[in-house]
Protein backbone atom coordinates (compact mmCIF):
# COMPACT_ATOMS: atom_id res chain seq x y z
CA UNK A 1 0.00 0.00 0.00
CA UNK A 2 2.73 2.43 1.00
CA UNK A 3 4.61 1.81 -2.19
CA UNK A 4 1.73 3.04 -4.33
CA UNK A 5 1.74 6.69 -5.25
CA UNK A 6 -0.40 9.02 -3.19
CA UNK A 7 -3.97 9.50 -4.18
CA UNK A 8 -3.94 12.40 -6.58
CA UNK A 9 -6.27 15.21 -7.54
CA UNK A 10 -7.69 13.22 -10.44
CA UNK A 11 -9.12 10.61 -8.10
CA UNK A 12 -10.58 13.20 -5.76
CA UNK A 13 -11.91 15.12 -8.76
CA UNK A 14 -13.70 12.05 -10.09
CA UNK A 15 -15.11 11.20 -6.68
CA UNK A 16 -16.30 14.75 -6.27
CA UNK A 17 -18.06 14.56 -9.63
CA UNK A 18 -19.82 11.36 -8.54
CA UNK A 19 -20.78 12.91 -5.21
CA UNK A 20 -22.22 15.96 -6.95
CA UNK A 21 -24.19 13.72 -9.32
CA UNK A 22 -25.48 11.79 -6.30
CA UNK A 23 -26.61 14.89 -4.48
CA UNK A 24 -27.78 17.06 -7.37
CA UNK A 25 -31.26 15.52 -7.89
CA UNK A 26 -31.99 15.94 -4.19
CA UNK A 27 -30.73 19.49 -4.23
CA UNK A 28 -32.78 20.13 -7.34
CA UNK A 29 -35.85 18.75 -5.63
CA UNK A 30 -35.29 21.26 -2.86
CA UNK A 31 -34.72 24.14 -5.31
CA UNK A 32 -37.96 23.41 -7.14
CA UNK A 33 -39.87 23.12 -3.89
CA UNK A 34 -38.77 26.61 -2.97
CA UNK A 35 -39.91 28.08 -6.29
CA UNK A 36 -43.04 29.28 -7.91
CA UNK A 37 -44.11 27.07 -10.84
CA UNK A 38 -43.64 29.93 -13.29
CA UNK A 39 -39.94 30.11 -12.39
CA UNK A 40 -39.53 26.68 -13.95
CA UNK A 41 -40.68 27.94 -17.32
CA UNK A 42 -37.87 30.44 -17.73
CA UNK A 43 -35.25 29.93 -20.40
CA UNK A 44 -32.58 28.69 -18.03
CA UNK A 45 -33.56 26.57 -15.05
CA UNK A 46 -33.12 28.12 -11.60
CA UNK A 47 -30.17 26.77 -9.66
CA UNK A 48 -30.61 28.62 -6.39
CA UNK A 49 -33.45 28.24 -3.89
CA UNK A 50 -36.24 30.81 -3.95
CA UNK A 51 -38.70 32.10 -1.37
CA UNK A 52 -41.78 29.99 -1.96
CA UNK A 53 -40.92 27.02 0.25
CA UNK A 54 -43.41 27.76 3.03
CA UNK A 55 -46.17 28.47 0.55
CA UNK A 56 -45.49 25.22 -1.34
CA UNK A 57 -45.42 23.20 1.86
CA UNK A 58 -48.77 24.71 2.71
CA UNK A 59 -50.12 23.74 -0.70
CA UNK A 60 -48.96 20.13 -0.21
CA UNK A 61 -50.79 19.82 3.07
CA UNK A 62 -53.80 21.55 1.54
CA UNK A 63 -53.99 19.23 -1.48
CA UNK A 64 -53.63 15.87 0.22
CA UNK A 65 -53.68 14.88 3.86
CA UNK A 66 -49.92 14.62 4.00
CA UNK A 67 -49.86 14.55 7.80
CA UNK A 68 -51.97 11.45 7.76
CA UNK A 69 -49.69 9.92 5.14
CA UNK A 70 -46.58 10.71 7.21
CA UNK A 71 -48.26 9.31 10.29
CA UNK A 72 -49.27 6.15 8.44
CA UNK A 73 -45.78 5.67 7.07
CA UNK A 74 -44.34 6.12 10.53
CA UNK A 75 -46.74 3.55 11.99
CA UNK A 76 -46.03 1.07 9.21
CA UNK A 77 -42.26 1.48 9.13
CA UNK A 78 -41.99 1.62 12.94
CA UNK A 79 -44.02 -1.53 13.56
CA UNK A 80 -42.36 -3.44 10.76
CA UNK A 81 -38.92 -2.47 12.06
CA UNK A 82 -39.51 -3.45 15.68
CA UNK A 83 -41.14 -6.70 14.68
CA UNK A 84 -38.49 -7.66 12.13
CA UNK A 85 -35.67 -7.09 14.56
CA UNK A 86 -37.35 -9.02 17.36
CA UNK A 87 -38.80 -11.93 15.40
CA UNK A 88 -35.80 -12.42 13.16
CA UNK A 89 -33.39 -12.31 16.10
CA UNK A 90 -35.37 -15.13 17.64
CA UNK A 91 -35.58 -17.11 14.41
CA UNK A 92 -31.95 -16.34 13.54
CA UNK A 93 -30.79 -17.53 16.93
CA UNK A 94 -32.76 -20.75 16.59
CA UNK A 95 -31.53 -21.39 13.04
CA UNK A 96 -27.92 -20.71 14.00
CA UNK A 97 -27.62 -22.12 17.50
CA UNK A 98 -30.36 -24.60 18.29
CA UNK A 99 -30.79 -28.10 16.97
CA UNK A 100 -34.22 -29.29 15.93
CA UNK A 101 -35.51 -31.50 13.11
CA UNK A 102 -36.40 -29.68 9.88
CA UNK A 103 -34.19 -26.72 10.66
CA UNK A 104 -31.87 -26.81 7.68
CA UNK A 105 -34.45 -27.65 5.05
CA UNK A 106 -36.70 -24.84 6.23
CA UNK A 107 -33.84 -22.41 6.05
CA UNK A 108 -33.16 -23.48 2.48
CA UNK A 109 -36.78 -22.67 1.62
CA UNK A 110 -36.22 -19.19 3.05
CA UNK A 111 -33.20 -18.56 0.88
CA UNK A 112 -34.93 -20.00 -2.17
CA UNK A 113 -38.02 -17.82 -1.88
CA UNK A 114 -35.91 -14.74 -1.22
CA UNK A 115 -34.73 -15.06 -4.81
CA UNK A 116 -38.27 -15.12 -6.22
CA UNK A 117 -39.70 -11.77 -7.36
CA UNK A 118 -42.29 -10.49 -4.87
CA UNK A 119 -44.57 -9.65 -7.76
CA UNK A 120 -45.11 -13.34 -8.41
CA UNK A 121 -47.26 -13.62 -5.29
CA UNK A 122 -49.00 -10.29 -5.41
CA UNK A 123 -52.38 -11.47 -6.80
CA UNK A 124 -52.89 -14.23 -4.20
CA UNK A 125 -51.56 -11.97 -1.46
CA UNK A 126 -54.28 -9.51 -2.41
CA UNK A 127 -56.85 -12.30 -2.15
CA UNK A 128 -55.50 -13.42 1.25
CA UNK A 129 -55.60 -9.89 2.58
CA UNK A 130 -59.17 -9.58 1.28
CA UNK A 131 -60.22 -12.75 3.12
CA UNK A 132 -58.94 -11.12 6.28
CA UNK A 133 -60.94 -7.97 5.54
CA UNK A 134 -57.93 -5.69 5.40
CA UNK A 135 -58.38 -3.87 2.10
CA UNK A 136 -57.39 -0.24 2.44
CA UNK A 137 -56.25 -0.75 6.02
CA UNK A 138 -52.73 -0.44 7.33
CA UNK A 139 -52.77 -4.06 8.54
CA UNK A 140 -52.57 -5.06 4.89
CA UNK A 141 -49.17 -3.43 4.62
CA UNK A 142 -47.92 -4.10 8.15
CA UNK A 143 -48.69 -7.78 8.78
CA UNK A 144 -47.12 -9.27 5.62
CA UNK A 145 -44.03 -7.18 6.38
CA UNK A 146 -43.64 -8.23 10.02
CA UNK A 147 -40.89 -10.61 9.10
CA UNK A 148 -38.84 -11.08 5.96
CA UNK A 149 -36.46 -13.66 4.58
CA UNK A 150 -33.66 -11.12 4.41
CA UNK A 151 -34.00 -10.24 8.11
CA UNK A 152 -33.87 -13.87 9.18
CA UNK A 153 -30.87 -14.46 6.96
CA UNK A 154 -29.12 -11.40 8.38
CA UNK A 155 -29.72 -12.26 12.03
CA UNK A 156 -28.77 -15.88 11.54
CA UNK A 157 -25.45 -14.68 10.16
CA UNK A 158 -25.07 -12.35 13.16
CA UNK A 159 -25.80 -15.15 15.62
CA UNK A 160 -23.21 -17.36 13.99
CA UNK A 161 -20.49 -14.73 14.03
CA UNK A 162 -21.04 -12.64 17.12
CA UNK A 163 -22.12 -15.00 19.89
CA UNK A 164 -19.23 -16.66 21.71
CA UNK A 165 -19.95 -20.40 21.70
CA UNK A 166 -18.28 -21.05 25.06
CA UNK A 167 -20.59 -18.59 26.72
CA UNK A 168 -23.64 -20.48 25.51
CA UNK A 169 -22.15 -23.79 26.62
CA UNK A 170 -21.29 -22.47 30.07
CA UNK A 171 -24.79 -21.10 30.37
CA UNK A 172 -26.28 -24.44 29.42
CA UNK A 173 -24.14 -26.30 31.95
CA UNK A 174 -25.27 -23.83 34.61
CA UNK A 175 -28.84 -24.76 33.77
CA UNK A 176 -29.88 -21.61 31.93
CA UNK A 177 -33.07 -21.95 29.89
CA UNK A 178 -32.86 -21.26 26.15
CA UNK A 179 -35.05 -18.19 26.62
CA UNK A 180 -32.62 -16.78 29.19
CA UNK A 181 -29.63 -17.58 27.01
CA UNK A 182 -31.30 -15.79 24.10
CA UNK A 183 -32.21 -12.73 26.08
CA UNK A 184 -29.12 -12.34 28.27
CA UNK A 185 -26.32 -13.80 26.15
CA UNK A 186 -27.35 -13.62 22.51
CA UNK A 187 -29.23 -10.32 22.37
CA UNK A 188 -26.47 -8.17 23.88
CA UNK A 189 -23.91 -9.76 21.56
CA UNK A 190 -25.88 -9.17 18.36
CA UNK A 191 -27.06 -5.66 19.20
CA UNK A 192 -24.88 -3.91 16.58
CA UNK A 193 -26.15 -6.12 13.76
CA UNK A 194 -29.70 -5.69 15.05
CA UNK A 195 -29.26 -1.91 14.89
CA UNK A 196 -28.10 -2.08 11.27
CA UNK A 197 -31.02 -4.34 10.39
CA UNK A 198 -33.38 -1.87 12.07
CA UNK A 199 -32.15 1.00 9.92
CA UNK A 200 -32.24 -0.95 6.69
CA UNK A 201 -35.72 -2.25 7.47
CA UNK A 202 -37.04 1.19 8.36
CA UNK A 203 -35.73 2.69 5.14
CA UNK A 204 -37.11 -0.13 3.01
CA UNK A 205 -40.51 -0.01 4.69
CA UNK A 206 -40.71 3.79 4.44
CA UNK A 207 -39.84 3.64 0.73
CA UNK A 208 -42.05 0.70 -0.23
CA UNK A 209 -44.39 1.46 -3.11
CA UNK A 210 -45.73 -1.41 -5.23
CA UNK A 211 -47.74 -3.25 -2.58
CA UNK A 212 -49.05 -0.19 -0.69
CA UNK A 213 -50.17 1.30 -4.02
CA UNK A 214 -52.18 -1.84 -4.74
CA UNK A 215 -53.77 -2.44 -1.39
CA UNK A 216 -54.19 0.99 0.20
CA UNK A 217 -56.77 3.62 -0.68
CA UNK A 218 -54.87 6.72 -1.85
CA UNK A 219 -57.69 8.97 -0.68
CA UNK A 220 -58.47 7.47 2.71
CA UNK A 221 -55.31 5.93 4.15
CA UNK A 222 -52.20 6.38 2.02
CA UNK A 223 -48.58 6.04 3.02
CA UNK A 224 -46.22 8.81 1.97
CA UNK A 225 -45.20 7.05 -1.24
CA UNK A 226 -48.80 6.42 -2.25
CA UNK A 227 -49.73 10.04 -1.51
CA UNK A 228 -46.78 11.17 -3.63
CA UNK A 229 -47.87 9.06 -6.57
CA UNK A 230 -51.34 10.56 -6.28
CA UNK A 231 -49.94 14.08 -6.50
CA UNK A 232 -48.12 13.05 -9.65
CA UNK A 233 -51.22 11.79 -11.41
CA UNK A 234 -53.12 15.07 -11.61
CA UNK A 235 -54.32 16.55 -14.86
CA UNK A 236 -51.55 19.07 -15.11
CA UNK A 237 -48.13 18.49 -13.71
CA UNK A 238 -47.57 20.89 -10.84
CA UNK A 239 -43.87 20.23 -10.41
CA UNK A 240 -43.25 22.46 -7.43
CA UNK A 241 -46.12 20.82 -5.59
CA UNK A 242 -44.84 17.33 -6.45
CA UNK A 243 -41.24 17.99 -5.58
CA UNK A 244 -42.11 19.78 -2.35
CA UNK A 245 -43.99 16.68 -1.28
CA UNK A 246 -41.14 14.48 -2.46
CA UNK A 247 -38.68 16.54 -0.43
CA UNK A 248 -40.81 16.26 2.70
CA UNK A 249 -41.27 12.53 2.17
CA UNK A 250 -37.54 11.92 1.73
CA UNK A 251 -36.51 14.00 4.71
CA UNK A 252 -36.95 11.45 7.54
CA UNK A 253 -34.86 8.85 5.74
CA UNK A 254 -32.18 11.36 4.76
CA UNK A 255 -31.90 12.58 8.36
CA UNK A 256 -31.61 9.00 9.57
CA UNK A 257 -29.01 8.31 6.91
CA UNK A 258 -26.90 11.34 7.74
CA UNK A 259 -26.98 10.51 11.46
CA UNK A 260 -26.05 6.87 10.93
CA UNK A 261 -24.10 7.02 7.65
CA UNK A 262 -21.14 5.01 8.86
CA UNK A 263 -23.30 2.18 10.14
CA UNK A 264 -25.43 2.06 7.01
CA UNK A 265 -22.34 1.97 4.80
CA UNK A 266 -20.78 -0.77 6.91
CA UNK A 267 -24.03 -2.69 6.89
CA UNK A 268 -24.28 -2.58 3.10
CA UNK A 269 -20.64 -3.61 2.75
CA UNK A 270 -21.06 -6.44 5.21
CA UNK A 271 -24.04 -7.67 3.19
CA UNK A 272 -21.77 -8.33 0.23
CA UNK A 273 -20.78 -11.95 -0.38
CA UNK A 274 -17.11 -12.57 0.19
CA UNK A 275 -14.76 -13.52 -2.60
CA UNK B 1 -34.68 -33.81 28.88
CA UNK B 2 -32.24 -31.15 27.72
CA UNK B 3 -32.68 -32.16 24.09
CA UNK B 4 -36.48 -31.86 24.15
CA UNK B 5 -36.13 -28.44 25.74
CA UNK B 6 -33.88 -27.26 22.96
CA UNK B 7 -36.17 -28.67 20.29
CA UNK B 8 -39.21 -27.05 21.79
CA UNK B 9 -37.39 -23.74 22.05
CA UNK B 10 -36.28 -24.09 18.45
CA UNK B 11 -39.83 -24.51 17.24
CA UNK B 12 -41.25 -21.81 19.48
CA UNK B 13 -38.67 -19.26 18.47
CA UNK B 14 -39.17 -19.88 14.77
CA UNK B 15 -42.97 -20.22 15.03
CA UNK B 16 -43.84 -16.57 14.29
CA UNK B 17 -41.64 -16.81 11.29
CA UNK B 18 -43.18 -20.09 10.05
CA UNK B 19 -46.68 -18.72 10.39
CA UNK B 20 -46.16 -15.25 8.91
CA UNK B 21 -43.83 -16.40 6.18
CA UNK B 22 -46.09 -19.32 5.34
CA UNK B 23 -49.29 -17.28 5.08
CA UNK B 24 -47.95 -14.10 3.46
CA UNK B 25 -44.84 -15.34 1.69
CA UNK B 26 -44.85 -18.95 0.63
CA UNK B 27 -48.57 -19.60 0.23
CA UNK B 28 -49.16 -16.73 -2.23
CA UNK B 29 -46.23 -17.95 -4.33
CA UNK B 30 -47.75 -21.40 -4.65
CA UNK B 31 -51.32 -20.16 -4.96
CA UNK B 32 -50.34 -18.03 -7.98
CA UNK B 33 -50.05 -21.24 -9.99
CA UNK B 34 -53.62 -22.20 -9.07
CA UNK B 35 -55.03 -18.76 -9.91
CA UNK B 36 -53.17 -18.75 -13.23
CA UNK B 37 -54.99 -21.93 -14.26
CA UNK B 38 -58.41 -20.32 -13.81
CA UNK B 39 -60.55 -17.56 -15.19
CA UNK B 40 -60.44 -15.48 -12.09
CA UNK B 41 -61.98 -12.08 -11.50
CA UNK B 42 -60.11 -10.18 -8.81
CA UNK B 43 -63.31 -9.26 -6.97
CA UNK B 44 -65.82 -11.95 -7.97
CA UNK B 45 -63.32 -14.78 -7.63
CA UNK B 46 -62.95 -18.04 -9.53
CA UNK B 47 -65.17 -18.13 -12.63
CA UNK B 48 -64.07 -21.45 -14.05
CA UNK B 49 -61.12 -23.65 -14.82
CA UNK B 50 -59.03 -22.43 -17.73
CA UNK B 51 -56.24 -24.94 -17.85
CA UNK B 52 -53.42 -23.39 -19.79
CA UNK B 53 -55.86 -21.00 -21.46
CA UNK B 54 -54.43 -17.88 -19.83
CA UNK B 55 -50.95 -18.85 -20.93
CA UNK B 56 -52.11 -19.64 -24.47
CA UNK B 57 -53.69 -16.19 -24.80
CA UNK B 58 -50.71 -14.54 -23.18
CA UNK B 59 -48.26 -16.12 -25.62
CA UNK B 60 -50.17 -14.52 -28.47
CA UNK B 61 -50.66 -11.18 -26.79
CA UNK B 62 -48.69 -8.43 -28.59
CA UNK B 63 -48.86 -6.20 -25.48
CA UNK B 64 -47.08 -8.91 -23.54
CA UNK B 65 -44.21 -9.04 -26.03
CA UNK B 66 -44.12 -5.27 -26.08
CA UNK B 67 -43.75 -5.21 -22.29
CA UNK B 68 -41.18 -7.99 -22.40
CA UNK B 69 -39.14 -6.10 -24.99
CA UNK B 70 -39.29 -2.86 -22.99
CA UNK B 71 -38.31 -4.61 -19.79
CA UNK B 72 -35.32 -6.30 -21.36
CA UNK B 73 -34.27 -3.13 -23.18
CA UNK B 74 -34.41 -1.02 -19.99
CA UNK B 75 -32.68 -3.78 -18.06
CA UNK B 76 -29.76 -3.93 -20.49
CA UNK B 77 -29.51 -0.14 -20.81
CA UNK B 78 -29.41 0.30 -17.05
CA UNK B 79 -27.49 -2.73 -15.82
CA UNK B 80 -24.51 -2.94 -18.15
CA UNK B 81 -23.29 0.68 -17.78
CA UNK B 82 -24.27 0.65 -14.12
CA UNK B 83 -22.15 -2.34 -13.14
CA UNK B 84 -19.19 -1.09 -15.20
CA UNK B 85 -19.48 2.32 -13.54
CA UNK B 86 -19.76 0.64 -10.14
CA UNK B 87 -16.55 -1.30 -10.82
CA UNK B 88 -14.69 1.90 -11.68
CA UNK B 89 -16.14 3.73 -8.71
CA UNK B 90 -15.15 0.88 -6.39
CA UNK B 91 -11.59 1.05 -7.74
CA UNK B 92 -11.51 4.76 -6.88
CA UNK B 93 -12.91 4.14 -3.41
CA UNK B 94 -10.34 1.41 -2.86
CA UNK B 95 -7.48 3.94 -3.02
CA UNK B 96 -6.13 5.37 0.22
CA UNK B 97 -8.53 8.27 0.77
CA UNK B 98 -9.06 11.07 3.20
CA UNK B 99 -12.58 11.29 4.62
CA UNK B 100 -13.31 7.75 3.51
CA UNK B 101 -16.71 7.43 5.12
CA UNK B 102 -17.85 10.70 3.60
CA UNK B 103 -17.15 9.47 0.06
CA UNK B 104 -18.74 6.12 0.70
CA UNK B 105 -21.82 7.70 2.23
CA UNK B 106 -22.21 10.17 -0.61
CA UNK B 107 -22.27 7.44 -3.25
CA UNK B 108 -24.78 5.44 -1.19
CA UNK B 109 -27.09 8.40 -0.62
CA UNK B 110 -29.20 7.89 -3.77
CA UNK B 111 -30.01 4.38 -2.62
CA UNK B 112 -31.86 5.49 0.51
CA UNK B 113 -34.14 7.84 -1.40
CA UNK B 114 -37.53 6.35 -2.26
CA UNK B 115 -38.07 5.25 -5.85
CA UNK B 116 -41.14 7.44 -5.98
CA UNK B 117 -39.19 10.56 -5.06
CA UNK B 118 -36.45 9.62 -7.54
CA UNK B 119 -39.00 9.14 -10.28
CA UNK B 120 -40.71 12.47 -9.56
CA UNK B 121 -37.44 14.41 -9.55
CA UNK B 122 -36.17 12.80 -12.73
CA UNK B 123 -39.52 13.25 -14.44
CA UNK B 124 -39.03 16.96 -13.89
CA UNK B 125 -35.41 16.86 -15.03
CA UNK B 126 -36.52 15.03 -18.19
CA UNK B 127 -39.49 17.30 -18.89
CA UNK B 128 -39.74 18.13 -22.57
CA UNK B 129 -40.15 21.90 -22.51
CA UNK B 130 -38.40 23.20 -19.42
CA UNK B 131 -36.45 20.20 -18.19
CA UNK B 132 -32.86 20.60 -17.06
CA UNK B 133 -31.63 17.77 -19.30
CA UNK B 134 -32.98 19.35 -22.47
CA UNK B 135 -31.68 22.72 -21.35
CA UNK B 136 -28.20 21.19 -20.91
CA UNK B 137 -28.44 19.52 -24.32
CA UNK B 138 -29.29 22.94 -25.73
CA UNK B 139 -26.15 24.40 -24.20
CA UNK B 140 -24.02 22.06 -26.26
CA UNK B 141 -26.09 22.71 -29.35
CA UNK B 142 -28.25 19.59 -29.39
CA UNK B 143 -31.98 19.48 -30.11
CA UNK B 144 -34.34 18.81 -27.22
CA UNK B 145 -35.44 15.19 -26.87
CA UNK B 146 -39.01 14.15 -26.17
CA UNK B 147 -38.14 11.83 -23.29
CA UNK B 148 -41.62 10.39 -22.98
CA UNK B 149 -42.96 9.78 -26.48
CA UNK B 150 -39.90 8.29 -28.06
CA UNK B 151 -39.43 4.66 -27.14
CA UNK B 152 -35.66 4.60 -26.99
CA UNK B 153 -35.42 7.97 -25.23
CA UNK B 154 -37.94 6.89 -22.59
CA UNK B 155 -35.91 3.75 -21.95
CA UNK B 156 -32.81 5.90 -21.50
CA UNK B 157 -34.69 8.14 -19.05
CA UNK B 158 -35.89 5.20 -16.96
CA UNK B 159 -32.43 3.59 -17.06
CA UNK B 160 -30.88 6.81 -15.82
CA UNK B 161 -33.08 6.70 -12.72
CA UNK B 162 -32.15 3.09 -12.06
CA UNK B 163 -28.46 3.81 -12.53
CA UNK B 164 -28.57 6.84 -10.29
CA UNK B 165 -30.14 4.84 -7.51
CA UNK B 166 -28.04 1.67 -7.68
CA UNK B 167 -24.52 2.44 -8.95
CA UNK B 168 -23.15 3.52 -5.58
CA UNK B 169 -24.74 0.59 -3.80
CA UNK B 170 -23.10 -1.90 -6.15
CA UNK B 171 -19.80 -0.02 -5.91
CA UNK B 172 -19.83 -0.59 -2.14
CA UNK B 173 -20.45 -4.30 -2.63
CA UNK B 174 -17.48 -4.46 -5.00
CA UNK B 175 -15.38 -2.40 -2.62
CA UNK B 176 -16.09 -4.83 0.21
CA UNK B 177 -14.94 -7.70 -1.99
CA UNK B 178 -11.85 -5.82 -3.24
CA UNK B 179 -10.70 -5.25 0.29
CA UNK B 180 -10.41 -8.95 0.94
CA UNK B 181 -8.11 -9.54 -2.06
CA UNK B 182 -4.70 -10.52 -0.63
CA UNK B 183 -2.11 -7.76 -0.92
CA UNK B 184 0.62 -10.21 -2.05
CA UNK B 185 -1.09 -10.62 -5.41
CA UNK B 186 -0.78 -6.89 -6.01
CA UNK B 187 2.82 -6.84 -4.83
CA UNK B 188 3.69 -9.67 -7.18
CA UNK B 189 2.02 -7.89 -10.10
CA UNK B 190 3.91 -4.71 -9.29
CA UNK B 191 7.22 -6.57 -9.25
CA UNK B 192 6.38 -7.85 -12.70
CA UNK B 193 5.88 -4.27 -13.76
CA UNK B 194 2.15 -4.60 -14.54
CA UNK B 195 0.30 -1.34 -15.14
CA UNK B 196 -2.52 -0.28 -12.84
CA UNK B 197 -5.03 -0.95 -15.62
CA UNK B 198 -3.62 -4.42 -16.25
CA UNK B 199 -3.54 -5.21 -12.54
CA UNK B 200 -7.18 -4.19 -12.22
CA UNK B 201 -8.42 -6.42 -15.02
CA UNK B 202 -6.11 -9.37 -14.36
CA UNK B 203 -6.15 -9.48 -10.58
CA UNK B 204 -8.91 -7.41 -9.00
CA UNK B 205 -11.80 -8.27 -11.32
CA UNK B 206 -11.21 -12.06 -11.38
CA UNK B 207 -10.82 -12.05 -7.60
CA UNK B 208 -14.18 -10.40 -7.01
CA UNK B 209 -16.01 -12.42 -9.64
CA UNK B 210 -18.38 -14.09 -7.14
CA UNK B 211 -19.55 -10.66 -6.04
CA UNK B 212 -19.98 -9.57 -9.66
CA UNK B 213 -22.06 -12.69 -10.30
CA UNK B 214 -24.15 -11.87 -7.22
CA UNK B 215 -24.83 -8.29 -8.34
CA UNK B 216 -25.70 -9.49 -11.84
CA UNK B 217 -28.29 -11.92 -10.49
CA UNK B 218 -29.75 -9.40 -8.05
CA UNK B 219 -29.89 -6.69 -10.74
CA UNK B 220 -31.60 -9.12 -13.08
CA UNK B 221 -34.32 -9.92 -10.60
CA UNK B 222 -34.70 -6.25 -9.70
CA UNK B 223 -34.60 -5.14 -13.33
CA UNK B 224 -37.37 -7.48 -14.40
CA UNK B 225 -39.56 -6.20 -11.56
CA UNK B 226 -39.13 -2.57 -12.58
CA UNK B 227 -42.33 -0.67 -11.86
CA UNK B 228 -42.25 2.68 -10.07
CA UNK B 229 -39.81 4.53 -12.33
CA UNK B 230 -41.66 3.98 -15.62
CA UNK B 231 -45.05 4.16 -13.88
CA UNK B 232 -44.33 7.67 -12.61
CA UNK B 233 -42.63 8.85 -15.79
CA UNK B 234 -46.02 8.48 -17.46
CA UNK B 235 -47.74 11.83 -17.34
CA UNK B 236 -50.88 10.47 -18.97
CA UNK B 237 -51.81 8.84 -15.66
CA UNK B 238 -50.96 5.95 -13.39
CA UNK B 239 -53.00 3.21 -15.00
CA UNK B 240 -49.89 1.27 -15.87
CA UNK B 241 -49.88 1.57 -19.66
CA UNK B 242 -46.49 3.28 -19.79
CA UNK B 243 -47.19 6.02 -22.30
CA UNK B 244 -49.82 6.43 -24.98
CA UNK B 245 -48.28 3.72 -27.18
CA UNK B 246 -47.05 1.60 -24.27
CA UNK B 247 -43.57 2.64 -25.29
CA UNK B 248 -42.23 2.13 -21.76
CA UNK B 249 -44.67 -0.34 -20.25
CA UNK B 250 -42.75 -3.01 -18.34
CA UNK B 251 -43.94 -6.51 -17.46
CA UNK B 252 -44.67 -5.47 -13.88
CA UNK B 253 -46.79 -2.59 -15.17
CA UNK B 254 -48.66 -4.92 -17.50
CA UNK B 255 -49.33 -7.24 -14.57
CA UNK B 256 -50.65 -4.24 -12.63
CA UNK B 257 -52.80 -3.07 -15.53
CA UNK B 258 -54.37 -6.50 -16.06
CA UNK B 259 -54.72 -7.51 -12.43
CA UNK B 260 -55.62 -4.31 -10.67
CA UNK B 261 -56.88 -2.17 -13.55
CA UNK B 262 -58.99 -4.77 -15.39
CA UNK B 263 -59.38 -7.19 -12.44
CA UNK B 264 -58.29 -10.15 -14.56
CA UNK B 265 -56.48 -11.97 -11.77
CA UNK B 266 -56.04 -15.22 -13.69
CA UNK B 267 -54.35 -13.47 -16.57
CA UNK B 268 -52.20 -11.36 -14.23
CA UNK B 269 -51.13 -14.51 -12.38
CA UNK B 270 -50.07 -16.02 -15.70
CA UNK B 271 -48.02 -12.89 -16.40
CA UNK B 272 -46.46 -13.25 -12.95
CA UNK B 273 -45.40 -16.80 -13.80
CA UNK B 274 -43.83 -15.84 -17.09
CA UNK B 275 -42.13 -12.93 -15.33
CA UNK B 276 -40.70 -15.42 -12.87
CA UNK B 277 -39.58 -17.81 -15.61
CA UNK B 278 -37.91 -14.95 -17.47
CA UNK B 279 -36.03 -13.84 -14.36
CA UNK B 280 -34.92 -17.38 -13.63
CA UNK B 281 -33.68 -17.92 -17.19
CA UNK B 282 -32.03 -14.52 -17.33
CA UNK B 283 -30.37 -14.92 -13.95
CA UNK B 284 -29.00 -18.31 -14.97
CA UNK B 285 -27.72 -17.11 -18.34
CA UNK B 286 -26.10 -14.04 -16.81
CA UNK B 287 -24.63 -16.05 -14.00
CA UNK B 288 -22.96 -18.49 -16.36
CA UNK B 289 -21.76 -15.64 -18.59
CA UNK B 290 -20.03 -14.05 -15.63
CA UNK B 291 -18.54 -17.36 -14.64
CA UNK B 292 -17.08 -17.71 -18.09
CA UNK B 293 -15.93 -14.11 -18.18
CA UNK B 294 -12.40 -15.36 -17.72
CA UNK B 295 -12.30 -18.90 -19.01
CA UNK B 296 -8.73 -19.39 -17.80
CA UNK B 297 -9.67 -20.22 -14.24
Amino acid sequence: MAARERTGFVVYGLLLAVAVASIFPLYWSFVVSSKDNSALGETSPPLLPGGNLIENVGRVFGTVDFWLAMQNSLIVAGTVTVSNVLLSSMAGFAFARLRFPGRDSLFLVVIGTAMVPAQLGVIPLYLVVGELGWYGRLEAVIVPGLIGAFSVFWMRQACEEAIPGELLDTGRVDGCSTARLFWHVAMPAIRPQAAVLAMLTFMTAWNDFFWPLIVLDPNAHPTVQVALSRLASGYFTDYSLMLTAATIGVLPVIVLFILLARKVVDGVMRGAPRA
Amino acid sequence: MKRTGERLAGYLMTAPFYVLFGVFGLFPLLYTAWVALHHWHLVNGDTGFAGLGNFAVLLQDPYFYNALFNTVSIFVLSTVPQLLAALGLAALLDRPLRARTLWRASVLLPNVVSVVAVALVFSQLFAEDYGVVNWALGLVGLDPVDWRSDRFASHVAVSTMVMWRWTGYNALLYLAAMQSVPQERYDAAMLDGASRWRTFWSITVPAIRPTIAFTVVVSTIGGLQLFAEPQLLDDTGVNGTGGADRQFQTLAMYLYEKGFGEFDAGYAAAIAWLLFLCSAVFALVNFSLVRRMRGGE
